[in-house]
């Protein structure tokens, strides 16, 4: 239940913890950097626009890195790009996540053999928290990894480090094998 | 040079080609090359490669011809031959309508081919990319530098034999 669903119209005092409430304004206010790189942009702005709106999430997209907190990169990243790639996320402002959207920007996608100019995954040059499969993915899978993100702020704590808040966030989820197992017995049901 | 090939008439814009073709041929005889009549592009090969600019602009300005628009300048790699070429699609844009391929080739090792930059505007970043891919120099160009790549990039990546380097600025290249 969120916060505005509590009914707190007879108390006036919260108590919460501060992690709690600086997760709860981080996660609920994540600003992008607004930057595409390919024909995962396009997916990328479908998913800003008014049909999947993700302002509904506080999501919108800064011009500035040094305004935002989120890097998606949507698209294919070249050598010559690359190097631009890691001074933008230089200009961010600490706590930052990287979101890498598209097989581009995993792995290479379909350059990883002849395509001399592409960054073969633009984790061999910035950290990055979350990645999001397809070719470019929908939107549902943007903002699937978004809520991603949205997770791992959430498991972050004073004194836990972001690598044990990934770690804890991967012991948490769920075996995609058992998932699809468990809704077919559903279905057979 | 209205061709017949094999008793078959030629497409109407193959004759044309011809025709255009016939007037260069009658100014530069054997610096050029027969015709080849191309039923996707005619073309025809500029042999003596130091005498290009001067056809270009022949090409450009006779009044039977007005081959005003370059669209496209392309780089081709003939490792067999121990060479490298270009090859330019010429069109009379608004005026006769007629196009026409041209193929002028140069030394794969530092071959040079003279600049059409000065001839069609075009040519300037078409030949900039043909040598960031290909390698071979345009003598005259007035600013010759890589276009795509970036410009400390090695090697010359659409010729046949090119290997991607190892590292980019301490940045791992192959997969």
């Amino acid at each position: 239940m969120g916060l505005l669903d509590a009914g707190i119209s007879k108390h006036n005092v919260l108590v919460t913890s501060v992690d709690n409430v600086l997760n709860w304004a981080r996660l609920s206010s994540l600003w992008p950097m607004g930057f595409g790189l390919a024909c995962c942009a396009i997916e990328m702005m479908a998913t800003n626009a008014s049909n999947y709106d993700l302002e509904r999430f506080g999501i919108f997209p800064r011009s500035s890195p040094r305004q935002s907190d989120l890097m998606i990169v949507a698209g294919t990243v070249t050598m010559k790009m690359a190097e631009r790639v890691v001074r933008l996320y230089e200009q961010m402002p600490e706590p930052r996540y990287v979101l890498s959207m598209g097989s581009c920007s995993n792995c290479g996608g379909p350059y990883w053999e002849h395509g001399y100019h592409v960054l073969k995954g633009v984790d061999r040059v910035i950290p990055v928290d979350v990645y999001v499969p397809g070719c470019p993915p929908r939107p549902e899978s943007l903002i699937g990894g978004l809520m991603k993100i949205q997770e791992l702020i959430r498991m972050e704590q004073i004194g836990l480090s972001r690598a044990d808040a990934l770690k804890k966030l991967a012991e948490q989820s769920i075996d995609p094998q058992a998932a699809i197992e468990r809704d077919r017995q559903v279905v057979r049901v | 040079m209205s061709e017949m090939q094999e008793g078959r008439t030629l497409p109407q814009s193959v004759q044309e080609s011809a025709a255009a073709y016939g007037i260069i041929r009658e100014a530069f005889g054997s610096a050029v090359s027969d015709f080849d009549a191309n039923e996707t592009m005619p073309f025809f090969e500029v042999l003596e490669t130091e005498r290009w600019q001067e056809i270009a602009l022949f090409m450009r300005d006779h009044p039977k011809l007005r081959f005003n628009y370059m669209a496209c300048l392309s780089g081709v790699d003939y490792p067999a031959e121990e060479k490298l070429g270009i090859v330019c699609n010429l069109e009379s844009l608004g005026e006769f309508g007629h196009r026409i391929a041209v193929k002028v080739k140069c030394a794969r090792d530092g071959g040079s081919i003279p600049t059409a930059a000065y001839v069609w505007h075009t040519a300037n970043w078409h030949e900039r990319e043909a040598y960031d891919m290909f390698g071979m120099q345009f003598a005259g160009h007035p600013d010759l530098r890589r276009i795509l790549c970036p410009e400390d990039w090695e090697g010359y990546p659409l010729r046949k034999d090119y290997a991607v380097q190892e590292s980019y600025h301490g940045i791992k290249v192959p997969y």
